[in-house]
């Protein structure tokens, strides 16, 4: 089975207090450090274990600068057998565009099933997989936490709202998005890495791919990044210890908890 | 690489490098920081969620985690791909030995078992015993150990009691004697011993846990390190094959002492990784703790301690990977014969055993300085087991102790050189000589300094050398083959070297990455140099006028104690506030910012 996963390199936005930049459009990243998106981290342990269990090939692509390529290596030394990159150049990107260059590029290339995460952890937009599946003209389902191969379909299982879970059959070549979960994404061994650095690693320039100027153009702009302004309403508890913990029991009984 | 002058051991003392000619962290290629990155993510799934258990010496979770690090070459970095390894670069395991070290026991464990319980085998082994032992201990099915103390031999280690007798029958040695202090003994499956063939030839085997005669004692309870496991290893009429002899019969000091090299070098690889951590886990308290309304990283001292970790640190990091970037650079002049024999690496990183002396050394104390400044910033929490600092602070103490303990290594770094020296190998004599000649007619009002960011500092390391150069000679001079008799004027001599390849290191390191990236991109680095320089001349100063006022008198004293402030003149400059600075990108970034 042939496998195309887009994947991306995002920042991690976890655990730090983030500043808006000068535009008013952006965060400062400077100072963040970069991972693959976990999402897709997912997806391509899937597309390698796959290909252990059906052969083929792994092929996996990303639209970004140099930098980017880290999780392009990243992703060859877990399993995948070949990397593209798409540079943009200076082109503003979003998830109606990055969809159009993929599709273009994908589209001269044989698979059986692509893969995307559900969506990305730095805009969380969850656009992409959806938006592509159209443009290859895909069947697609998002939100996938399993998949089995059997001949020109597979069947899988999607998360529904309530933790329910779909089964379903899906003809094969289709779009899928993964959910976290569905795998245990390995290490990445240093043999791995070893490996990485000997796959082939090609970069496509946006303007080769064949996409007129009209088709690059981005659908959304962003007009302005705000912090969520700080609310009122608050109570700060102070005391001793047990004070606290009945002044918090209290307030849990007015608010109907049974405790 | 390809670029990069090749020093001989000891010459960056008498030769000044260039900075193309060190390689710095920020020459890491795309393939090191991967496995970077893998051995972090490795220490946070499978060993910190651990610690509590592992502490508690849990010997099954103990080698599972260990034959996890092989499956993902994590223990196999030095092992050459034939024997089942990886046979990386030096920098890469540099990299790895770095990224365990916040694995804390995990890291001793590791650490023993990749270096001085493996390398013996790797370095000096037959093509035999490498096909037999190397695949097993590259994989973590075995884990290796390390015999060389026992309780009359400790830094004296060819002292020796341990005996072997060849059996009547020709096929074995019989060892008897008890080895001590052995980490990993509890679980290794094999153990390098050094014992004395017939009472006499120092001499190396490989001895397996199940040989008949082999045992071990009970733990000691220790300071820190909890869970590793020390004991010690007991030969009562152990049979050894003879097949098993490491190397050669009496040439076990051979082996012992080019493995310590290497051990002394990942000690202070190691070293630099939990030094990193002490100012992430520092200043991300200092951030979070408030006193009088506001976080306590916004005080000066404060910030001062923050500055201060970070500075050293940077410099430890820029020497270590210096180091590594120079056994790569050394092994890359081996013929492909040479490279396959495990003998002729040994003697390309034996070259620079007085700089592995130098790591170990600054590594160790550096890191003892971050743990014991980690402990003061969290106060009270700091003193308290539920947070990781007070495992921190008892866990570094052992470097100062273990691999050749910090005096051994003060004796060993003016002594190797000198014995170079006087082996033709290092032209120290003619240097120092030359300093004398020069101090005569030196007038550091006559120095014109180049309007370059550091070209000060890079002055002042210029005089350093020859204020170490100066010192060293006079006290050869009057002490000649007595000199490694006066010890306090050997570690005098040490500790002004030690601080010369650090700020040599630091100083390179920076200006290599202003030659590629710019003054703005590297002016933290800028003033960590600063700082560092301006805090040790006075120090070597001092240091240097101490060994002249033991070693000379009259005339000649006040002559020479007058050309070591000639050396030595600088005006401080202000570094409360470059240390603000340094401090303050510490806290934005809230991390160990180089």
């Amino acid at each position: 089975m042939d496998i195309i996963i887009c994947v991306k390199r995002i920042p991690m936005t976890q655990e730090v207090d983030l500043e808006i930049d000068d535009s008013g459009k952006d965060i400062k990243k400077d100072a963040l450090a970069y991972v693959v998106n976990d999402w897709d981290n997912y997806a391509i342990e899937e597309s390698v274990i796959l290909k252990e269990k059906l052969g083929g090939t792994v092929t996996v692509i990303t639209v970004g600068d140099e930098d980017d390529e880290d999780v392009l290596r990243r992703a060859l030394a877990m399993g995948a057998d070949k990397a593209i990159r798409i540079e943009p150049g200076e082109l503003e990107l979003d998830g109606f565009l990055i969809s159009n260059i993929l599709a273009q590029v994908i589209k001269g290339l044989e698979y059986d099933l692509v893969l995307t995460g559900v969506q990305a952890d730095d805009d969380n937009f969850g656009m992409v997989g959806i938006m592509l599946a159209e443009k290859l003209g895909l069947a697609h389902s998002a939100v996938v936490t399993g998949f089995e191969a059997e001949g020109s379909e597979a069947t899988i299982n999607v998360e529904l709202e309530g933790g329910l879970d779909e089964v379903s059959k899906i003809k094969l070549p289709a779009l899928l998005s993964i959910q976290t979960g569905i795998n245990e994404p390995r290490y990445v061994s240093i043999m791995g890495i070893r490996k990485a650095g000997k796959k082939e690693l090609n970069v496509v320039k946006v303007e080769d791919i064949g996409l007129s100027d009209e088709e690059l153009v981005r659908q959304t702009i962003i007009e302005e990044y705000f912090l969520p302004p700080e609310t009122e309403g608050a109570e700060m508890i102070e005391g001793d210890p047990s004070n606290v913990a009945e002044a918090i029991l209290r307030i849990l009984k007015e608010k109907g908890v049974s405790v | 690489m390809a670029d990069r002058k090749i020093f001989s051991g000891g010459e960056f003392l008498i030769t000044d490098a260039a900075p193309d000619d060190v390689f710095t962290p920020e020459d890491f290629t795309d393939e090191h920081k991967m496995i970077y990155e893998t051995a972090r993510d490795f220490v946070t799934k499978e060993v910190e969620p651990n610690i509590d258990k592992l502490e508690e010496k849990d010997h099954d979770l103990t080698l599972d985690i260990l034959a996890k690090a092989g499956e993902l070459g994590l223990l196999g970095t030095d092992v050459p791909e034939e024997y089942g390894g990886l046979g990386l670069d030096k920098v890469s395991t540099t990299v790895v030995t770095e990224a365990i070290a916040p694995a804390g026991s995990f890291a001793v464990v590791h650490g023993a078992h990749t270096g001085i319980g493996s390398l013996p085998i790797v370095y000096f082994g037959t093509e035999e015993q490498k096909k037999k032992y190397l695949p097993k201990l590259a994989s973590g099915e075995w884990c290796g150990a390390y015999c060389l103390t026992e309780s009359g031999a400790g830094s004296d280690a060819l002292n020796a009691k341990t005996k072997a007798v060849l059996s009547d029958d020709g096929k074995y040695y019989i060892l008897n004697g008890e080895k001590m202090f052995i980490t990993n003994a509890g679980w290794a499956s094999s153990f390098i011993v050094y014992a004395k063939v017939d009472g006499e030839k120092f001499t190396g085997f490989i001895v397996e846990k199940d040989f008949p005669g082999v045992s071990t004692g009970a733990e000691e309870k220790k300071m820190g390190v909890h869970g590793s496991s020390t004991r010690p290893v007991i030969l009562e009429d152990a049979k050894v094959p003879v097949e098993n002899v490491l190397f050669e019969i009496g040439k076990g000091h051979k082996i012992a002492f080019n493995i310590l090299n290497i051990g002394r070098w990942k000690l202070g690889a190691g070293a630099v990784g939990g030094c990193k951590i002490c100012v992430t886990n520092s200043v991300k308290y200092a951030n979070g703790r408030t006193q009088f309304k506001v976080p306590i990283s916004s005080f000066g001292m404060i910030k001062t301690k923050l500055a201060d970790m970070a500075i050293r640190t940077y410099m430890s990091d820029s020497m270590m990977y210096r180091l590594a970037g120079m056994f790569d650079d050394k092994l890359g002049t081996l013929d492909d014969e040479d490279k396959k024999s495990g003998a002729e690496n040994a003697k390309a990183i034996e070259e620079y055993a007085a700089e592995c002396s130098i790591t170990k050394v600054y590594g160790s104390e550096i890191l003892d300085y971050c743990v014991d400044e980690y402990v003061q910033i969290l106060g009270g929490y700091g003193f308290c087991s539920e947070y990781p600092a007070e495992r921190y602070y008892r866990d570094s103490r052992i470097n100062k102790i273990w691999e050749g303990t910090n005096e051994i290594n003060r004796m060993l770094v003016p002594g190797t050189m000198m014995r170079r020296a006087m082996q033709g190998r290092l032209n120290l004599f003619p240097a120092a000589k030359a300093i004398a000649g020069e101090l005569m007619s030196y007038s550091p009002l006559s120095v014109q300094l180049p309007d370059t960011p550091l070209a000060l500092q890079e002055h002042i390391v210029k005089m350093s050398k020859k204020i170490a150069l100066m010192v060293a000679g006079v006290s050869a001079q009057k002490f000649q083959q007595d000199l490694a008799k006066e010890q306090e004027v050997m570690a005098k001599i040490a500790d002004i070297v030690i601080e010369i390849f650090a700020m040599e290191s630091g100083l390179l390191r920076t200006l290599k990455m202003i030659s590629k990236e710019g003054e703005e991109k590297a002016k933290y680095q800028i003033a960590a140099v600063k700082v560092y320089v301006d805090e040790n001349i006075p120090k070597i100063e001092t240091w240097a006028k101490q060994i002249l006022a033991y070693v000379e008198e009259g005339d000649m004293l006040r002559t020479q104690l007058a050309g070591v402030k000639k050396l030595a003149r600088y005006q401080p400059i202000d570094t409360v506030s470059l240390k603000r600075a340094v401090a303050d990108r510490v806290i934005e970034l809230e991390s160990y910012p180089f």
